[in-house]
């Protein structure tokens, strides 16, 4: 770990202004996923701004009958929240499937999202790798593959994005509010927050540099059965191999988006036209590109199976 | 003492404390954190420097230039360490790959510096300032690749090869034949405390507080590789967080502690870092198994023959995965062959149960293949081919095999009757649900053993043995053992364990730990009870040792009195004589395993398990079955998650981490039983007791895999049993 100079910042927009003065500055909130990687050298601010206490920790309703979600709300309130569960019912199993019970008490909603991959050779230092060493070449193309993306990836990486949170957030049409270093306020739709690796994996969101997160805001319910899968070698505590997330109505419409298939959560809302005639069909749209490796191949089979067992759960 | 002829009777036979479910005396130690481990002995040594280990970058070549420059300038720092200042040091006699790297590499992690600094943080920031150049050179990293390059290479206990009677000619006309391969991949000990070590130098003597299951060896290899005499050398190691075969010897954390302390002039602890302990330290190496079973219509093994392949760094050992097929079923015409290729991944060692764990991995598969095939019940099938002599060698008997025994008791208790034979066709909601057996297997070892016992003038009795307690339970059988002998109450005996100056003992490993290490303190014991009777002038052969008391005929005298002022010490040691090799000595098992296999995504998750055990006289059944239902969890990692997986082209193990190598977590893991068979085996010790350890991960995984066949119809044979093997093979769900 190298030395680091830290302090507590007194509002979002002073946090963001820090942020973009300081050279090398981080944002840390739980730091359930920064400080591990700081330890491995692999993330190495120079500076940290502390977020844990600019009031960003509350949940409350919106103005359509939605649901703003402070960035600094813990992964633990959030999955218990009475509106939660009652309105979310995704988000609360998505949230539920993730990490550990001690960890989801510190985890918070922004530092859910933006947790780093979970490539083994991002976190060994001595291996090449596009994500933490731009231009050092991809170990895991031609290696140890088998969690790896099946769609959406590049030459430059194949990582996936680890979060079962956003695969909830991303089914639900979430949107990400920020504040600017200048202290201007933006609005980024959750399909447009997390990027594809192309030639620069290591640009993961569309966040600008010191760009701070304050919520993240969630539209009115839009009711359905509200059902999410997390599929993975041990029975808990396990990144998925596979996650589905999914919001079906009565009529057998609805949205899906996959988790452990790509870079970020993948949803393609054209191929849930197809959701009323099953899973087959949806896949063939969702994976239509998909490009694995031969080590991750049967997650193309798996994610069709376990979307076709969302959805007869869905029916039933 | 010596043990040559078949135990009598004798004080451990009035079981009032033997056989009973005392608790563990160090588990209040351990869940308060009370319990001194190695890296926290801070009880001795008030404010040790830390070390931090720099791996090797590389698999295989060598180190062209090393930077120290930012790192020896940096915060804190007051030594490094590296081959190139380390003096000459030797390689031990159990390590394949030298601990001190360089400037040649043997393999990934090798640890090639040693950062000393005033704290952790500090050591760690500065090694990672530290600048290394390699060459590399081409390693072979591919088990597959490299097996048929592999030489005949001998096992524990026997020859490369073994052959009986006509094994191809046999093999060639049975009516019924299985030719089948399996494979399972390297593994790792996955143990919670990592290696960790203090040491100090007084002088030129040496102490190190470690963590290590074999004491006496230790110090032997620490002396060896620091080119100093034994007695200079001093290894205390009285907690263990887990070892499994993993801390059998000394590893890089002893070995630069000992001289990062010599450096910097002062006490020094290291301890791996969890990602370095996975290519760092050793494995369970990986294998490929060739079985071929021949058998008449009706059941009858004809022949039989297993070949095992594995990888190592030059000159190390084999996976003796065969070790189980030349002793487990009967068959007139048989043949195992073990082959050794020259790997350059780290070291391949002894995991739990070396050699019969993946070797029954694949042995009680293939026998569940053969059983479908004839049509037979497996349990039948198993019968119809008991042994009970050494099929190899049919002179020698076993010294007691109730496998059929264990079998029988386990069908019954887990309902096996209403199994259904025909695999996919038990459905419960999304669950396919099948049920699955397998025996299992492993040798009882037993090893010299001593131990010092003091009786003192409070009527305490001090047990004092370099025995290790790895978690096991060690400390509560010693401590029941000489609280039998001498007729005395669990609170009056204080055991004292893991210590170099203390006498030498058979140490934890091989299964043999519980059985060897009591009957040394059996032996001291022995010893004492003639001297107290001796010192009162009794008759030694009428003495009795009970309620605190010794009593001959009339008299009766509080040991405490009898011990006197100065006490009474006795010491002995246990040795075994020929009986083993007299008689093949085994433990035994049956066990049983239903799954559910998730009809849409093949997530295989157990439902509940039974284990039957025959291991002689269990020494205390709570600690006994900790030890089965560890190794029983164990086995379930290992038949459905546990791999380290290869990266073949810059060879090593990728997944090191917790997060990357997955062992089973709680949920994975339903309702687990245990039966021990109420038995004793006099030909196996004084004790009449023998291993248990092992044996509850012999087999298991196999059981898992026959379970999940029988549920499902598809026949794995690669482990880990991850749900990508079975999912393209599943029927069609809606
Ligand atoms: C053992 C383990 C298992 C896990 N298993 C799972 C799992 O199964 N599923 C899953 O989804 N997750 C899992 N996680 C990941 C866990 O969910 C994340 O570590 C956690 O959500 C990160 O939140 P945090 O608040 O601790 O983030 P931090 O570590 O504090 O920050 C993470 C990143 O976000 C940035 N950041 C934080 N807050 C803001 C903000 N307001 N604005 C802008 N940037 C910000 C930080 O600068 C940093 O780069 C696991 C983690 C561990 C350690
Ligand atoms: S997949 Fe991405 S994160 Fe993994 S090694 Fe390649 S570039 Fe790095």
């Amino acid at each position: 770990m190298r030395s680091f100079t830290y302090e507590r910042a007194n509002s979002p927009a002073e946090a963001a202004a820090a942020a973009a003065r300081k050279q090398g500055a981080k944002f840390i909130a739980g730091g359930t996923n920064l400080l591990d990687l700081m330890k491995l050298e692999i993330e190495t601010p120079a500076h940290l701004i502390d977020v844990n206490r600019l009031g960003l920790d509350r949940i409350e309703p919106t103005a359509d009958g939605g649901l703003r979600v402070g960035a600094l709300v813990r992964n633990t309130d959030l999955a218990a929240h009475e509106r939660v569960r009652r309105d979310y019912g995704v988000l609360s199993r998505a949230l539920l499937a993730g990490a550990s019970g001690q960890l989801r008490n510190k985890a918070t909603t922004a530092g859910n999202m933006l947790q780093r991959t979970r490539c083994p050779y991002f976190y060994d230092t001595n291996q090449p790798c596009n994500k933490r060493q731009p231009g050092s070449g991809c170990s895991a193309i031609g290696g140890f593959s088998r969690q790896h993306a099946v769609i959406g990836a590049s030459e430059a990486c194949i990582a996936t994005h680890p979060s079962d949170m956003a695969v909830a957030m991303r089914a639900l049409d979430a949107t990400v509010e920020t504040i600017q270093p200048d202290g201007a306020a933006r609005k980024i739709p959750i399909a447009e927050f997390h990027r594809l690796p192309g030639s620069t994996p290591e640009v993961e969101t569309s966040l600008a540099p010191g760009e701070l997160i304050t919520a993240v805001t969630l539209p009115k319910p839009v009711g359905g059965k509200q059902i999410y899968r997390k599929v993975r070698d041990r029975a808990s505590y396990a990144f998925a191999l596979v996650s589905v997330a999914a919001i079906v109505q009565r009529d057998g419409s609805g949205c899906v988006a996959l988790g452990g298939v790509a870079h970020k959560p993948w949803r393609v809302e054209a191929a849930e036209v197809e959701l009323p005639r099953g899973a087959k069909a949806v896949t063939a749209k969702l994976l239509t590109d998909a490009k694995p490796t031969h080590e991750n191949a049967f997650k193309l089979l798996l994610a069709e199976r376990t979307l076709g067992a969302v959805l007869a759960e869905a029916r039933g | 003492m010596k043990f040559e002829t078949p135990a009598t009777t004798n004080p451990i036979d009035q079981l009032k404390i033997i056989g009973k479910p005392a608790d563990r005396i160090d588990g209040p130690f351990k869940t308060t954190g009370t319990a001194p481990y190695a890296y926290e002995r801070h009880d001795n040594i008030a404010n040790p420097a830390c070390g931090y280990v720099v791996g090797s970058a590389i698999a295989k070549g060598r180190i062209a230039s090393m930077d120290l420059t930012a790192a020896k300038t940096a915060s804190g720092v007051l030594a490094i360490v590296t081959a190139d200042n380390a003096g000459k040091l030797a390689k031990g006699n159990f390590n394949f790959a030298t601990l001190l790297g360089g400037p040649e590499i043997e393999h990934y992690h090798q640890a090639i510096a040693l950062v000393v600094a005033e704290t952790f943080e500090q050591a760690r920031a500065a090694a990672q300032l530290v600048r290394v150049d390699y060459v590399k050179a081409e390693g072979a990293f591919d088990l597959a690749a490299v097996k048929d390059s592999g030489k005949p290479a001998r096992i524990t206990g026997g020859p490369a090869d073994t052959a009986v009677g006509d094994f191809a000619g046999a093999f060639a006309v049975a009516p019924v034949q299985l030719d089948a391969t399996y494979t399972t991949p390297d593994h790792a000990h996955a143990m919670m405390e990592p290696h960790a070590s203090m040491a100090a130098w007084d002088g030129d003597k040496l102490i190190v507080w470690t963590s290590n299951q074999m004491i006496d060896w230790s110090v032997g290899e620490l002396a060896k590789t620091l080119g100093m005499p034994k007695d200079k050398v001093r290894l205390i190691s009285p907690f263990i967080g887990g070892g499994f075969g993993g801390k059998l010897w000394v590893r890089a954390d002893a070995l630069l502690a000992a001289l990062g302390a010599r450096a910097a002039g002062r006490p020094v602890k290291v301890a791996l870092t969890r990602p370095m302990m996975f290519n760092n330290t050793v494995h369970r190496p990986a294998t490929i198994q060739r079985i071929r079973i021949g058998a008449t219509r009706d059941g009858k093994i004809t022949a039989i023959g297993h070949e095992g392949w594995s990888g190592n760094l030059p000159g190390g050992k084999p996976e003796a995965a065969v070790q189980a097929t030349r002793l487990l079923y009967a068959g007139a015409n048989r043949m195992t062959a073990t082959r050794l290729a020259v790997l350059d991944l780290p070291e391949g060692n002894a995991m739990r149960a070396p050699g019969e764990a993946p070797g029954m991995m694949a042995l009680e598969i293939a026998i569940d293949e053969m059983a479908e095939k004839l049509g037979l019940d497996p349990i039948e099938f198993r019968i119809l081919n008991d042994t009970q002599v050494d099929p190899e060698k049919p002179e020698r008997a076993y010294s007691h095999r109730p496998l059929i025994a264990c079998m029988g008791l386990g069908a019954n208790r887990f309902d096996w009757s209403k199994r259904n034979p025909a695999p996919g066709r038990v459905r419960d909601g999304r669950w396919l649900v099948g049920i699955g057996m397998a025996a299992a297997f492993r040798n009882n070892p037993v090893m010299k053993s001593a131990a010092r016992v003091r009786l003192d003038n409070r009527g305490v009795v001090v047990v004092e043995t370099d025995m290790t307690d790895i978690g096991t339970g060690t400390y509560t059988i010693i401590a029941q053992t000489a609280a039998e002998m001498m007729g005395l109450p669990l609170d009056k005996i204080i055991v004292r364990l893991g210590d170099s100056t203390f006498p030498v003992s058979a140490g934890s490993g091989g299964q043999w730990g519980a059985n060897s290490s009591t009957s040394g303190v059996y032996a001291a014991c022995v010893k004492l009870r003639e001297a107290v009777a001796q010192k009162l002038g009794f008759n030694s052969t009428e003495v009795d040792f009970a309620d605190g008391q010794v009593r001959s005929g009339n008299r009766s005298v509080p040991l405490a009195q009898a011990a006197g002022e100065s006490g009474i010490v006795a010491e002995d040691v246990m040795e075994f004589g020929d009986l083993g090799k007299k008689y093949q000595q085994s433990t035994f098992g049956a066990h049983f395993v239903e799954v559910g296999v998730d009809a849409a995504t093949a997530e295989v998750r157990i439902r509940r398990m039974l284990a039957v055990c025959a291991a002689g006289r269990i020494l205390n059944p709570k600690s006994a079955r900790s030890q089965v239902i560890g190794a029983m969890t164990m086995g379930a990692g290992a038949a459905l998650m546990e791999e380290l997986a290869v990266d073949k082209r810059a060879g090593f193990f990728v997944n090191h981490d917790l997060a990357g190598y997955e062992v089973p977590v709680h949920a994975d893991i339903p309702h687990q039983d245990v039966i021990f068979l109420d038995e004793t085996d006099p030909m196996s010790s004084p004790m009449k007791a023998k291993g248990v350890g092992e044996l509850g991960i012999c087999g298991v995984g196999a059981a898992i895999a026959n379970a999940i066949y029988n549920a499902t119809g598809v026949r794995v044979r690669d482990y880990p049993i991850t749900l990508d093997k079975l999912l393209a093979r599943l029927p069609e769900v809606a």
